[in-house]
């Protein structure tokens, strides 16, 4: 099993940082996959919905100058690792204005990502900061468990409204109430609603757009035969729909959520090298 | 005690309707008095008063008249009810607090009365949000029978000359004692806390002093944890004026002016502490 890879464009590293940073503020320890294309952090969480919760996917060849990888066999050229995605987040905090930025996985006493930054320095050697990041490798046997979530059968797909206006409305909703609903339909209407022995609050956002989606089969799926106007909702909790909201540093090219009424809500936000899927179940 | 709301289409006319181009001309004077979770809401054809109290011994008042909303309709001669503050400022900044001049919060505010849940709808770049804050019975309020009969001090100070006493007041101190004479110090803060003492003054003749009708010689003290949230309508102020009564009791009375150049006001009223000894005077 080896890996190393290296960034030493600007601009490369702050888009990689940032992404960290989204993740971090997700998943408190997740999966990192290798593969000799892609990079995915992957959250399973087999408690609460039996299947994965977050899947990050990015192409590693637009972030990375180098990129080496030779997985746990031959057959099976991946390498799987778990970690705490705060720690990466904290080491590419030191690599702001850095040279170059090295990634490798070693094993000296324990398996870890040696993360080393190259910085800038007057003079003429640079200067070296390394962080050791603790991970567990994730044995083969186990592998089955992160497997790529498939789009749920939904009742309603519907773009999501201006990030920043969606993010101000559920931070003041989250002193109101633990869990919010979020409803929408197939003509572009999505709510936010709480309700509480106190207070009940609604926010409506209109002309959203439904996202078009070819069904694999080519026949109508339950979504298309649906009445235009009816509501799909499910009722989440609060905290994790603002902490993925919170944590979109940049706009998303693309932001759309898929409703499964009362069951889950499945959110996509794509960005222009990278993807996230996010899934939150329904409250009983 | 909570009254169970009634559902809002009833058909019971409004006795209070009002509609506000810019909702922070509201939530910022609110804001100023918030320290405590429920306020009292007045209204008549003058305008909207909210009111907070603590420890029977301190009440804010806010004051919005009828002339900062574009429209303010009450239909009975008053209109009064109790409401969860807290639950309110977070309706009215439903859309975020940070300060954009382009993108006002449109309010519209419905009471149909007694019983009744207050209506809110606020307006941004087209997303509506519809609120309903269930009302309770008002509360007896203080009265602090402050009339200008009755002061024996005044004192008219800009706001930016107190600003920065009261942001740095020494909270280990119990109280904040107010000195005010017709001769020196004039017009004095002094606080007791675990480092010593500290005193700021202010001469009769300071930029800073407006106005000076000061009598008789007076030091009264404040529970300073009382006084501390005034620190924030100080903040959105240009102006306070400061009058004490002959039984020592204090009025601040705060002049804002809001982003349109509207003028607000809020006041704060405080009883004496009356756990000293004269001879600690």
């Amino acid at each position: 099993m080896r890996f190393r890879a290296k960034i030493v464009d600007l601009a490369c590293l702050n888009h990689f940082s940032r992404v960290i940073n989204t993740i971090a503020k997700l998943a408190k320890t997740c999966a990192l996959r290798l593969t000799v294309s892609k990079l995915y952090f992957i959250l399973s969480d087999k408690v609460a919905n039996g299947g994965v919760s977050m899947w990050c996917e990015l192409c590693q060849g637009n972030f990375f100058d180098e990129f080496q990888m030779e997985g746990v066999a031959a057959e099976h050229n991946e390498i799987y690792l778990e970690l705490v995605p705060e720690n990466l987040s904290r080491a590419l905090k030191t690599a702001q204005n850095a040279k170059a930025v090295k990634i490798k996985l070693t094993n000296k006493h324990c398996p870890c990502l040696r993360v080393a930054v190259e910085l800038p320095s007057l003079s003429s050697s640079s200067r070296m900061v390394t962080h050791d990041i603790p991970v567990g490798v994730i044995p083969r046997r186990l592998w089955n468990d992160f497997r790529e979530p498939s789009v749920p059968d939904f009742d309603v797909s519907i773009y999501l409204p201006v990030l920043k206006t969606m993010k101000s409305v559920v931070e003041r909703m989250k002193n109101l109430s633990n869990s919010i609903v979020i409803e929408a339909n197939l003509s572009g209407e999505m709510n936010l609603k709480i309700e509480t022995d106190l207070v009940s609050v609604t926010t409506h956002f209109k002309d959203l757009g439904n996202p078009p989606w070819a069904s694999e089969d080519g026949c109508q799926s339950s979504a298309q035969s649906r009445d235009l106007e009816s509501m799909a909702e499910a009722r989440i909790d609060i905290k994790k729909l603002l902490q993925l909201l919170a944590g979109q540093q940049v706009n998303p090219t693309k932001a759309l959520c898929n409703i499964v009424s009362k069951r889950i809500v499945h959110f996509i936000l794509l960005h222009e090298d990278v993807s996230l899927q996010y899934f939150i179940p329904a409250l009983a | 005690m909570p009254l169970s709301a009634r559902p809002p289409g009833s058909g019971e006319p409004y006795v209070l309707s009002a509609s506000l181009d810019n909702a922070r001309h509201l939530s910022s004077l609110l804001r100023a008095v918030h320290f405590q979770d429920h306020a009292t809401c007045f209204a008549t054809v003058n305008g909207l008063k909210v009111t907070v109290e603590d420890a029977k011994c301190i009440q804010a008042n806010a004051f919005i008249q009828a002339e900062v909303f574009q429209e303010f309709d009450v239909q009975e001669d008053s209109v009064t009810f109790r409401i969860n503050l807290s639950v309110l400022l977070d309706c009215l900044t439903i859309f975020g607090t940070s300060a954009l001049p382009g993108t006002p919060t449109a309010l519209r505010m419905c009471y149909r009365g007694y019983s009744y849940p207050l209506m809110l709808f606020l307006e941004e770049g087209g997303v509506v949000t519809v609120c309903k804050i269930n009302t309770q019975e008002p509360d007896e309020l203080l009265d602090f029978d402050f009339c200008s009969t009755n002061v024996v001090n005044k004192v008219i100070l800009q706001s930016e000359g107190l600003r920065e006493a009261f942001a740095e007041l020494d909270m280990t101190s119990e109280v904040l004692q107010i000195t005010m004479s017709p001769d020196k110090p004039y017009f004095r803060l002094s606080t007791f806390g675990n480092a010593g003492s500290a005193h700021l003054d202010y001469p009769r003749d300071s930029d800073l002093m407006e106005a000076f009708h000061c009598n008789q010689t007076q030091t009264n003290r404040y529970k300073i944890s009382l006084l501390k949230p005034s620190t924030k309508a100080l903040a959105l102020s240009c102006k306070v004026s400061i009058r004490t009564d002959a039984q020592g009791f204090l009025s601040l009375q705060y002049m804002i002016r809001n982003e349109d150049g509207q003028i607000c006001f809020v006041e704060y009223y405080c009883c004496p502490d009356e756990d000293i000894t004269d001879a600690e005077l």
